[in-house]
């Protein structure tokens, strides 16, 4: 394959829903976009059959480092977002040592700029540590080169309302957003899986709807209270969907992601007792699964999110119980949407762009990401072929983790490439080279994005 | 039958094969040599993750009156962090040759874990896991009222089932292995179950099990009841207050002596009072209707090394041995 002149031209891909066009790439923005566009010396990439979308945005990923190594690196994590179509992810902030201080959220950021696979936005933590107990410095975390505009506790609820809401207020200084991972702790102690009908025959102990909905419930009318603005990760219920959509309609600045997982999959899969099932939030009901998919389509939740949670084979292997919470997502996750949301017609490919691009890079303030494929923009574009068809195998992933919960499934869509910052991090399928560096590139603006009102 | 996990996929069939082997078992029990020689040369392993010394020993003395090698294997507290796993401690008992593996684990599904992995062939006996199932001792309960119900039809225990009788069940239902295990066990051999508990003791979503559900004993016990299965309550759930104390517990739930007269006074001769053990005299139970010739809490004893003899003989003796998917595919 030549190239002279790092100039790459897409030939024939259909953008979006629209009709077949090339797209010239060239020093990291889309040059061109037109039928039969010319470009002497540029890297010709048949598009044929394809599909050309913007980067997709990951709201939230645990990369695990530091500190989990074992589960997974900033190398390795950003690899498999590559592989499925990603150029960023916000990694969570539940490393060891936490991400509640400038220089973790740094250090993080740091790592992903040296792995060059992706965008890494650190989320900071709301409370040092996690504990719930006191802000963590979210301010020097804004101001850090991390530039944090997300902050999350996520794997833990910020359950003092007093806390909530001074964590609410005070992020409006630097236009931050709180990511609110909504669990009602009382209500949830001892919990393994969603209370309902399977967990009373399985006699593992229940995790109410409610303890998700009442958290919700309160955390949108502080957000109206204090004027500020609520992201709600992973929405699991459909009862979340009604409260969120009460709250939208009140205007309400509050905005809800839903992972792949709850798309598709129920706790009737739990009476395997197969933990590969087991995550936070758990796995909910049929109708809980059809509520989520509606608020999708008609933008009650605003984006998908992975919460890619990879963790050591012995983390799984044993009883129910013992087993840690969390699948992987980030190499699944277009083609569960693609499946659940695209060949259910329930969504188009521009709300698919929407869903896990547009929307994604607003909520975490990412100016040069999310954005739409047309001549001058940052070029961050995937090529799926949506007619592939696949067998998930947890062995050849990216990732380290093995526990995808879809193991075995076959899945539509397939990401052929993806172009970071105008450099193919993913060719035919496989993961080509990492975007190096060689000027300085501003990252994100405190600023908010194109898209307004979330 | 390869593994025996649960009641509720444990078809129609394969209970009255059990029960049925339990009274030859029984048989045996009561002669002189109580001992077989059916699994000599076969290594069961009694594995206890949880404290329970009468359903060890009653596995244990099953197993050594079929003449098998029993090892018990006392692994309290094992986790990921505190020591060996349950994946190093199947492959530890793989290696030295175990035939069927009795596992008791505070974790529900954990016996299932065992069956589902490949850490392990041999054969898994549940012997209570969590808050899930407790199936020998349903089906050593099954036994007990089969015996009654035939006597009082006049007809032989063996081949019978327990179409029409009336079984209430009462007591923490929430936490009890053992209500789950009856509730799919009673409803295959046909029995009427009604489960009797404080609406804070009854799991979301019980309203979809084969069975009535009522807040109150004494309807129950005055609209008519066979058997009576007293569930033991931990006094410390008053402390999570899914009650207000044992005393209000006593009162509203317990087997007490006016509930015992209650029996008399409605002409209920024949109904029997059960409890699994070990039994909270006072709180669940009082000491009269434990007691009373209406308590078959030592049959039921008795009655549980039988079972347990047929159940490890029906997985363990080569020739009746067949494909799990044969045990829980089987109609109803």
């Amino acid at each position: 394959m030549a190239n002279n002149n790092g100039a790459y031209l897409i030939r024939g891909a259909a953008i979006l829903d629209g009709a077949k066009e090339d797209l010239l790439i060239q020093d990291g923005f889309i040059v061109d976009r037109g039928v039969n566009i010319n470009a002497d010396g540029a890297t010709v990439i048949e598009g044929e059959g394809l599909v050309a979308l913007p980067g997709m945005v990951d709201v939230h990923t645990h990369l695990r480092e530091p500190g989990r190594e074992d589960a997974e690196t900033v190398e390795t994590g950003t690899r498999a977002a590559a592989l499925g179509g990603f150029t960023a992810v916000h990694a969570m902030a539940n490393s060891t040592p936490v991400a509640d201080t400038a220089g973790v959220v740094e250090q993080v950021h740091s790592l992903g700029q040296t792995a060059g696979w992706v965008d890494v936005r650190p989320v900071g933590a709301v409370t040092v540590g996690l504990a719930g107990q006191q802000l963590a410095e979210l301010g020097a975390m804004a101001d850090s080169r991390a530039q944090v505009r997300m902050f999350s506790d996520d794997g833990l609820c910020v359950h003092d309302p007093v806390l909530m809401r001074r964590a609410l207020e005070y992020v409006k200084a630097f236009d931050g957003v709180v990511a609110q991972h909504a669990q009602e702790p009382r209500l949830t102690e001892g919990a393994q899986m969603n209370e309902g009908d399977v967990s009373a025959v399985l006699g593992l102990a229940g995790w109410p709807a409610v303890a998700e909905e009442s958290i919700i419930a309160r955390d949108v009318l502080l957000t109206q209270h204090v004027g500020s603005r609520l992201h709600v990760c992973h929405v699991s219920t459909a009862g979340s969907v009604e409260i969120i959509r009460w709250a939208k309609a009140r205007g309400i600045n509050v905005t809800a992601e839903v992972t792949p997982h709850h798309l598709l999959l129920t706790d009737e899969l739990v009476r395997s007792y197969d933990p590969v099932y087991k995550v936070n939030p758990p796995l909910r009901t049929d109708a809980d699964v059809q509520a989520l998919r509606a608020a999708l389509a008609d933008g009650t939740i605003d984006v998908v999110g992975t919460d890619h949670a990879p963790h050591p084979s012995e983390h799984k292997e044993c009883e129910w119980a013992q087993a840690a919470m969390g699948m992987t997502g980030l190499e699944t996750a277009l083609s569960v949407v693609q499946q659940t949301m695209i060949e259910t017609g329930l969504m188009s490919w521009s709300d698919f762009a929407r869903v896990t691009s547009a929307a994604p890079a607003v909520i975490g303030r990412l100016a040069d990401q999310g954005r739409p494929l047309e001549t001058g923009e940052p070029a961050n574009i995937i090529l799926v072929d949506p007619a592939a068809r696949w067998t998930v195998d947890p062995s050849t992933m990216a990732t380290m983790g093995r526990n995808s919960p879809f193991a075995g499934r076959e899945l539509p869509g397939k990401v052929v490439a993806t172009f970071f910052k105008g450099h193919p991090t993913v060719l035919e399928g496989k993961l080509n080279t990492p975007y190096r560096n060689t000027a300085a590139v501003q990252q994100a603006v405190p600023a908010a994005g194109p898209v307004s009102g979330l | 039958m390869r593994h025996l996990l649960s009641t509720e996929d444990l078809s129609l069939h394969n209970a009255k094969r059990i029960l049925d082997t339990a009274e030859e078992m029984a048989a045996v029990g009561e002669r002189e040599v109580k001992k077989l020689p059916a699994l000599r040369g076969r290594t069961v392993v009694n594995l206890f993750f949880e404290d329970s010394t009468r359903t060890r020993i009653s596995f244990e003395a099953a197993a050594k009156r079929l003449s098998a090698d029993v090892i018990n294997f006392a692994a309290k507290g094992s986790s990921v962090s505190k020591g060996e796993s349950l994946k190093d401690t199947a492959q530890t008992l793989a290696a030295m040759g175990a035939d069927a593996v009795v596992i008791r684990h505070w974790a529900s599904g954990a016996p299932h874990r065992l069956a589902a992995t490949d850490w392990i062939d041999a054969a898994v006996i549940n012997a209570g896991d969590g808050t899930h199932e407790h199936p020998t001792q349903a089906l050593l309960d099954a036994f007990t009222m089969r015996r009654h119900w035939a006597k009082l039809g006049g007809l032989a225990s063996t081949g019978g089932d327990l179409k029409g009788m009336r079984v209430a069940i009462a007591g923490d239902v929430l936490h009890s292995r053992v209500a789950r295990s009856n509730v799919w066990l009673l409803r295959t051999l046909g029995a009427q179950v009604t489960l009797v508990a404080p609406p804070t003791l009854l799991p979301i979503g019980v309203e979809q099990w084969p069975c009535s559900v009522s807040y109150d004993l004494d309807e129950t016990l005055e609209k008519g009841v066979d058997a009576v299965m007293m569930l033991r309550v931990q006094g410390e759930r008053m402390n999570a207050s899914f009650f207000p104390s044992t005393r209000e517990y006593s009162r509203r739930w317990g087997f007490d002596d006016n509930r015992l007269r209650t029996l008399d006074r409605i002409g209920l001769k024949d109904t029997i009072i059960m409890h699994p053990g070990p039994m909270n005299r006072g709180l669940e139970i009082s000491a009269a209707a434990a007691d009373s010739h209406r308590s078959t809490v030592l049959s039921q004893v008795r009655n549980g090394v039988s079972v347990r003899m047929a159940a490890l003989y029906l997985l363990l003796s080569g020739e009746t041995r067949e494909p799990a998917h044969n045990l829980s595919k089987e109609s109803n």
